[in-house]
């Protein structure tokens, strides 16, 4: 049976080319410009771009406006939807309006905590975890209802997407819970920030065990420092990160003004490292505000696409 | 099927409980509180997770552990406590029976019950009842 691709994502992951994803940098900002500029730049490098869902638990434009001004630039988005901050109310209203705009991607996570953030006194939500969220964007998809069992005039046609992190205790669990996500709904995967590439490759292989592979593709995350304290950060403040001290230590031993060409010289050890990992079929790419290390990591990986624009994404 | 009209019934509020019904919700709070740290959602799963709440996950993930987990296994809400399903993945692995449970989906929170005697409910079946569009799935399936 040939798939028809619901995106173009999907189809890059259909033909079974090594897809590349990045990450929006977050802007803070009302004016579209902001993230049109990020589009200009990351159009034609990677397959598509994901929107994050207020990060860290920091407010910031809106994920689904981000999406759309993505589009309106020929970029493809992946929408990311955590748990955090809405009820299933509100996320299936965004799950259809997301595909009505043109949203073909969505990825569901359960969302740091709002004690990791900035407004740590506010209400977190967590109605639904992350599981629940894929099965319900399932029922919408292919059900055609929301959950409540009410018809759906036209059904979001997405494809549907799930984190997961190999890397955090319980590590034998993890690949069971991989297995209860694409029971869930997953049909892709974008694993958290790898540094420690023998906990994925064992994570894979443990997978690959379970049959998983054959109905998952995994996108491993590989992230770019700019500075010894970019990497602190990540190990101290980010929650589940294993940042091996290797990798500190390494930032550490080059002076200030060279640890931007250390970070992308770890990223692209990273990403030949995790690319030869059996069964992963692309990479995403993470940073904290270094747009041009993603850039210059896609190109001397050799990811490069030179894709084409995308069609004009009309609304609906 | 008469069986299945009656566990797709939808939970009316429980009334009020009383007398009998008093007692019971009151036995139950009591012992599984001092027990399992119990939170009372009424729609208790415990069995299928090592026996560790998965109510007391700040997250009230009820699926596994959030990515969040820290490399000493302690949740990364409250730095202090081991992680409630790094517990319940040990927890599983030491029970007789459920072992696999862990491996099953469970339905999102009916947050209606809260509150609510789960005793109380998994007799009446009222905590049996999913969303109509998530149990005609699971049937399809």
């Amino acid at each position: 049976v040939t798939e028809e691709p619901r995106s173009g994502l999907h189809r890059v992951l259909l033909d079974r080319r090594f897809a590349v994803t990045a990450e929006l940098e977050t802007t803070d900002s009302a004016d579209p410009a902001s993230v049109h500029r990020l589009a200009d730049a990351l159009r034609g490098h990677v397959d598509a771009v994901n929107c994050t869902d207020n990060s860290a638990a920091h407010p910031h434009l809106a994920p689904l406006a981000a999406a759309r001004l993505l589009l309106d630039r020929g970029v493809e988005p992946i929408l990311q939807l955590a748990c955090r901050d809405r009820n299933r109310l509100a996320l299936q209203a965004d799950i259809l309006g997301a595909a009505a705009l043109g949203v073909r991607n969505i990825v569901c996570m359960t969302g740091d905590d709002v004690t990791a953030g900035d407004h740590p006194e506010a209400k977190p939500i967590y109605d639904l975890d992350a599981l629940h969220l894929l099965r319900i964007a399932r029922i919408m998809r292919d059900a055609g209802t929301y959950v409540s069992g009410r018809p759906l005039e036209q059904p979001p046609s997405v494809l549907i997407g799930a984190v997961e992190n190999p890397f955090a205790p319980p590590h034998d669990y993890r690949p069971m819970r991989l297995g209860k996500k694409i029971e869930a709904g997953a049909e892709f995967i974008q694993t958290q920030i790898c540094f420690n590439v023998e906990r994925l490759r064992v994570f894979m292989a443990r997978a690959g065990d379970l049959g998983l592979l054959e109905r998952v593709w995994v996108l491993g995350g590989v992230f770019i420092p700019r500075s010894a304290r970019a990497v602190r950060y990540l190990r101290d403040q980010v929650p589940g990160i294993d940042v091996p001290e290797e990798v500190l230590r390494r930032m550490e031993g080059v002076p200030p003004d060279r640890q931007a060409a250390e970070g992308v010289a770890i990223a692209l050890e990273l990403v030949e490292q995790v690319r030869s990992i059996p069964g992963i079929a692309g990479i995403h790419l993470m940073s904290i505000k270094n747009r041009e290390a993603i850039l210059r990591v896609i190109d001397e990986a050799g990811l490069h696409r030179g894709t084409e624009r995308i069609e004009p994404v009309r609304a609906g | 099927l008469a069986k299945r009209r009656l566990d797709r019934r939808p939970p009316a509020t429980a009334p009020e409980p009383h007398g009998l019904r008093k007692a019971i919700l009151l036995l139950e709070r009591k012992t599984k509180e001092e027990i399992w740290d119990c939170r009372m959602c009424g729609q208790c799963i415990l069995h299928s997770t090592g026996m560790s709440c998965p109510m007391r996950c700040p997250k009230n993930l009820r699926n596994g552990p959030c990515g969040g987990v820290l490399v000493d296994g302690n949740c990364e809400v409250l730095p202090d406590r081991p992680c409630v399903w790094v517990q319940a993945w040990e927890g599983s692995r030491k029970l007789p029976l459920w072992r696999d449970h862990m491996l099953h989906l469970n339905r999102p929170v009916d947050w209606r019950l809260q509150e609510t005697s789960s005793w109380e409910n998994l007799v009446t079946r009222r905590d049996a009842h999913a969303p109509a569009g998530w149990s005609a799935f699971e049937d399809r399936a």
